[in-house]
């Protein structure tokens, strides 16, 4: 198992630093898959981090200018790794003006992933800083857990308004109650609800707008095009999860938008340049 | 006492405060001929900061107490005056610091614009001389660089890293951070950085060594030469004997004196940066490895693995001590190992520094009367 790479443009490499500082925010420990052509940082929506799933999924080639990989084995050309992004994120983050910065996996006194950057100095030889994170390598036959997962069977999907916005509104909304009713139609309206014994709120954004797919995409045509546009849908979700979901942007996404299935589960999906970040967090009762 | 700092050595002196407030609660004060010195130490006696501040510092200074008095007083009275750093640069034209015997207490006038003027009074305790015997000159290894490049340095490392592990080798410096025992080794992440001799502005390796001590100490310190611009110099020899970090220009000086880590741990990582051992997994043509691999190389073995000081060592006694000045003698051999405190795991052995004392072998700090438990002078009827 084998895995070198290089970074030496800084806008990658500040890129790359944002996307890793955002998935530390969401979690404490995720599985970093490398495969040839991309870099995934998963967590299976398991019962032991709450349900919550994520997945997100970059292309190495538009931040890498060097990305070797040797896999497990020939056919299963790809190395799954556990870690701790907080780890990875703050490495990459002394590393912001680094000439150069390498990332290989090392077996130091346990296997590690090395961050080796070249900091430019006033003298002539460069500063070399190197971060050893230790990390578990993942089996295969344990591989089937961290797969891309499927999209769920929506009853509606609607893009949702500017995170800075929604992320006031969930903040205040926090201090309230602990669960949250989000509830959109397929008119581009999305609702935001807390009701508790003594306080009902609500916010209403309108004027949204619907990713084409739904109802384009045959399998959901029929459940879509008879559901009447302006019944709304919704689930009721911990606030303090979609709260963090919120917190970790680093940075405006070029899409955004939130798939719901009724009282089961929220999927919401952001679309940046070159990454892609889907976060699932069930519903509760 | 009564002295007088005006202009920009208001707020060297504020900043000299506060950095002595990183080290300990209390601030021992004492006015000399030389100069007025002020003192620190921390809880456990692993760290003591002093810093000189000569007559040209002042615009006035006089003495008349003249040698016997001194001082100590909450750190945070003290810092209570020089609080806003940057309203005292913009407002504050001198600053008036004078005994008044009478009431037992130490007034500071800060004379600021518009005829301001603000006057704190602090009361204080009598105490007794607060000092360590460390004699730098006599180091065997000596760095000195610009206060950039040790801040860029500990950017490197989280606010919350405790401890850092400087190695040196003839050519370069390694600053790592130390992996505490006791948490899971495999579970930290291990940060290395590592800088060529160019960029010191004196590097005098005349032993390889690897010292450990507590990075918040440093940043203290970092904090006050940043602001100055004064070059920071590290004196040290081996583990268990204090690091000396030091400022100095025409009118003052500063010494942080840190104890470091003297246990085996000292030993074993001297050798991890000493041995290239490129990884199984990893390509040989990598550049990185090949660079780290020629580093290697041109040190002739790792950093020398000094032999662990034999436990129970005592401090040798200094020819007729003289309490009140920094006595001359070999680092190390002031120190003593000292009881450990409560609650602190039993293989973690900072040596507590001593400070000029010369007790019996063996016998505890505790051992000694409360009121020579302070007294950090050597006592001329204990000579061992």
């Amino acid at each position: 198992m084998k895995f070198r790479s290089k970074i030496i443009d800084i806008g990658c490499l500040n890129h790359f630093t944002r996307v890793v500082t955002t998935i530390s925010k969401l979690t404490k420990t995720c599985v970093l898959r490398l495969t040839p052509d991309n870099l995934y940082f998963v967590l299976s929506g398991k019962v032991g981090n709450g349900g919550v799933g994520l997945w997100c999924e970059l292309s190495q080639a538009k931040f890498f200018d060097e990305f070797q990989l040797e896999g497990v084995s020939a056919e299963a050309n790809e190395i799954c790794l556990e870690l701790a992004p907080d780890n990875l994120s703050r490495a990459l983050k002394t590393a912001q003006n680094a000439k150069t910065v390498k990332i290989k996996l090392t077996k130091k006194h346990c296997p590690c992933l090395t961050i080796a950057a070249e900091l430019p100095t006033m003298s002539s030889t460069s500063r070399v800083v190197t971060h050893d994170i230790p990390v578990d390598v993942i089996p295969k036959r344990l591989w089937n857990d961290f797969k891309e997962p499927s999209m769920p069977d929506f009853d509606v999907s609607i893009y949702m308004p500017p995170l800075k916005i929604m992320k006031n509104v969930v903040d205040r909304m926090k201090n309230l109650s602990n669960f949250l009713v989000i509830e959109a139609n397929m008119n581009g309206e999305m609702n935001l609800k807390i009701e508790t014994d003594l306080v009902s709120v609500t916010t209403h954004f309108r004027d949204l707008g619907n990713p084409p797919w739904a109802g384009g995409d045959g399998s959901q045509a029929g459940a879509n095009s008879q559901r009447d546009p302006e019944t709304m849908v919704q689930a009721r979700v911990d606030v303090r999860k979609l709260q963090q979901f919120l917190m970790g942007q680093q940075f405006n996404p070029s899409k955004a938008m939130c798939n719901i299935v009724q009282n089961t589960i929220i999927h919401l999906i952001l679309l940046y340049e070159d990454v892609s970040l889907q976060y699932f967090i069930p519903a509760v009762a | 006492m009564d002295c007088v700092v005006t202009g920009g050595n208001v707020k060297v002196l504020a900043k000299a405060i506060h950095s002595l407030s990183r080290i300990g609660d209390e601030l021992y004060l004492e006015p000399q001929e030389d100069g007025l010195t002020l003192r620190t130490v921390n809880s456990s006696r692993s760290a003591y900061a002093c810093f000189l501040f000569t007559p040209l510092f002042f615009s006035r200074y006089v003495n008349p107490e003249g040698h016997g008095f001194r001082c100590k007083m909450a750190i945070k009275s003290v810092q209570a005056v020089f609080r806003s750093l940057a309203t005292l640069e913009k407002t504050v034209e001198k600053c008036h610091i004078e005994l008044d015997a009478d009431r037992n207490r130490l007034t500071f006038t800060l004379h600021c614009k518009h005829g301001l003027l603000k006057t704190h009074n602090l009361s204080f305790q009598d105490s007794e001389s607060l000092q360590a015997v460390f004699d730098k000159d006599s180091s065997t290894n000596v760095l000195k660089a610009q206060p950039r490049v040790l801040a860029d340095t500990v950017l490197n490392f989280p606010p919350s890293l405790d401890e850092v592990t400087v190695t040196v080798s003839d050519e370069r410096v390694w600053f790592r951070n130390h992996v505490d025992q006791e948490a899971e080794p495999s579970k930290a992440m291990l940060t290395e950085l590592c800088l060529s001799s160019d960029e010191f502005d004196h590097f005098e390796v005349r032993a390889r060594s690897s010292v450990t001590f507590c990075l918040k100490e440093l940043r203290g310190l970092l904090v006050f030469a940043e602001s100055t611009g004064l070059p920071v110099s590290m004196y040290f020899d081996k583990p268990g004997s204090p690091v000396v970090l030091s400022v100095t220009d025409s009118v003052l000086d500063g010494n942080f004196v840190l104890a470091t880590l003297s246990d085996e741990s000292g030993v074993q990582t001297s050798d991890r940066a000493g041995t290239p051992a490129p990884p199984a997994d990893d390509f040989m043509n990598d550049e990185l490895e090949s660079y780290l691999i020629a580093m290697d190389t041109s040190m002739a073995a790792g950093p020398s693995v000094p032999a662990p000081l034999a436990p129970g060592r005592v401090g040798s006694p200094t020819a007729t001590p003289d309490p009140w000045s920094p006595a001359h003698s070999e680092p190390g051999e002031d120190l003593t190992e000292v009881e450990e405190e409560p609650g602190r795991p039993p293989n973690k052995k900072f040596r507590s520094l001593f400070f000029g004392s010369v007790y019996p072998p063996g016998s505890p700090l505790g051992g000694h009367t409360p009121s020579s438990q302070k007294v950090l002078a050597s006592d001329s009827e204990d000579d061992g």
